[in-house]
């Protein structure tokens, strides 16, 4: 078992039901990818795969995902009416149920479209009591819980590159929890995710920004 | 690391486990005692007012299997009608009420999980209801149950998919059995040994939800699992000893969890859920 437990971990969440894994875990995720896209979303594709798909309906799984790409809370009682809310709010919804390989039982893909026009994929588990754990981003594998700041970088697969930005960060001594790297293919582009014990300078991460070779920074902070 | 009921026993003392579970919260936290009581009682707030909501007549849920019968539950106690007199009829409508707002995405408090959030809160706002003990009571015996359920969860699981209901409605009796010993005036030890009645008393339960959904059995688990607690509790203030120690009953529900097959571990596939009724209403679920 996790460490970490606290007893508010076993008294609590506080929650909307039925179920932590499927109701409150889906709009976590909801949640992480509409701060990983950065802006409110206009259009969302969502495939929900394994267990996911045969009883999203039944534990509001898509009520609850949406809620989430609107920045509600897993106690927020909006939730059981995002549905309606996204619509009157322009946003276009579309479920779907989709088959993929290796996944955990309760994962969801969500194909997202900014009202800026960005887009993003983001693949997203629900582990259990509510945890979560983002596996890809724009087909990149990654593995972000969400419970500590993240700061999430995708860059030139190049030599060095790790190396400079942990340089940067240890000169502002911003500590570093965990960290997890991978790519598309050598030479290619390249996914550094890190959990911070602290949320770092806003300078360090613009100096972060325009270092050579890095394409894009995003500073997930925790979920609250 | 209080990763053992013996520990919890020996640690409290002459004082109650709830002020050593209070102590280690605001340890790990760095934070106050008075702040970990204050988000305690917001959490009983929270239980208070899933009570309320679940009492609505009006209430269903999504695939329409739950929602308004708790109300029905309280007419027959305030009635006379229920065999089990005031408290065992009320700490059930209750327990009903929260499963059942839960089921129909109301907000809970999971205790230790959604699925068997009711057992918990029915078993304490009951015995403030009968026994006319403040706030401040229930919150020590919220933090007992808090540290009793931490323990099964380090030594075994509170999770349905990896042990069962045992595991969920199992040990959300458990912690709640605890809990009322301690607000009766029980000691540490008593509120173990209501910890073993209620654990090995649930001892194989498995899980078994229809189409997958936290319903059908889940609400009505809630209500055995809020009797399971008050009689346990009760069997350990009259001084009666679980020939078991509850730290080996812990691991024996953990050993029983992982003898379950898996089609008895939240799949929907055995149990109830694979009567010929319970396929028909998935089958029926999953055209909705």
């Amino acid at each position: 078992m996790d460490m970490e437990m606290h007893l508010f971990d076993v008294i609590g969440p506080v929650m909307i039901g039925p179920s932590s894994s499927h109701t409150a875990g889906a709009c976590r995720i909801g949640r992480t990818a509409m701060r990983l896209l950065g802006e409110d979303v206009k259009t969302a594709d969502i495939a929900f795969c394994g267990s996911f798909a045969s009883t999203y309906r039944g534990h509001g799984t898509d009520r609850a995902v949406v809620g989430g790409l609107m920045n509600f809370h897993t106690y927020d009682e909006r939730l059981r009416s995002s549905l309606h809310i996204a619509a009157e709010r322009g946003m276009d919804v579309h479920f779907s149920t989709v088959n993929l390989k290796n996944a955990h039982p309760n994962t969801v893909r969500l194909r997202l479209t900014g009202v800026t026009g960005r887009n993003i994929e983001v693949v997203g588990a629900s582990v259990g009591g509510g945890a979560i754990e983002i596996r890809q981003i724009d087909g990149l594998n990654v593995s972000i819980t969400a419970r500590k700041h993240t700061l999430i970088i995708v860059q030139n697969d190049e030599p060095g590159m790790v190396a400079n930005v942990i340089m940067l960060l240890s000169s502002a001594h911003v500590n570093i929890a965990t960290m997890n790297l991978s790519r598309s293919n050598a030479g290619g582009q390249a996914i550094m995710c890190m959990e911070l014990d602290d949320l770092p300078p806003e300078p360090i991460v613009d100096a972060l920004r325009v270092m050579r070779g890095i394409i894009r920074v995003t500073l997930l902070k925790k979920l609250g | 690391m209080l990763n053992s009921i013996a520990t919890l026993v020996a640690e409290a003392g002459e004082g109650t486990i709830s002020a050593l579970a209070q102590r280690q919260e605001a340890l790990q936290d760095e934070i106050s005692v008075e702040d970990v009581r204050k988000k305690m009682a917001g959490h009983l707030e929270v239980m208070r007012a899933s009570v309320e909501e679940g009492m609505q007549p009006s209430l269903h849920s999504l695939s329409g299997l739950s929602g308004g019968q708790a109300p029905r539950l309280e007419e027959a106690v305030k009635e006379g009608r229920t065999f089990g007199g005031e408290l065992i009829g009320m700490a059930s409508a209750r327990a009903l009420a929260i499963a059942e707002c839960n089921a129909c995405m109301g907000r809970i408090v999971a205790a230790p999980t959604a699925g068997s959030c009711g057992i918990l809160p029915a078993a304490l706002l009951t015995a403030q209801e009968v026994y006319g003990c403040d706030d401040d009571h229930l919150i020590d015996a919220l933090f007992t149950a808090a540290v009793v359920g931490q323990v099964i969860a380090d030594r075994a699981t509170v999770s349905g998919a990896e042990g069962g209901c045992q595991a969920e409605c199992g040990s959300a009796a458990a912690m709640a059995a605890a809990a009322l010993v301690e607000l009766r005036g029980g000691t540490p030890d008593m509120a173990a040994q209501a910890c073993s009645f209620a654990l090995m008393n649930s001892m194989g339960l498995v899980c078994d939800p229809v189409g997958g959904l936290v319903e059908v059995p889940c609400v009505y688990r809630n209500v055995s699992g809020v009797t399971n607690a008050i009689t346990a509790a009760d069997m350990a203030l009259a001084g009666i000893r679980c020939p078991i120690p509850t730290d080996e009953v812990i691991d024996a529900m953990r050993d029983v969890g992982q003898y379950l097959p898996a089609c008895l571990r939240e799949t929907g596939e055995g149990g109830v859920a694979a009567t010929e009724t319970g396929q028909a209403i998935a089958r029926k679920l999953a055209q909705m």
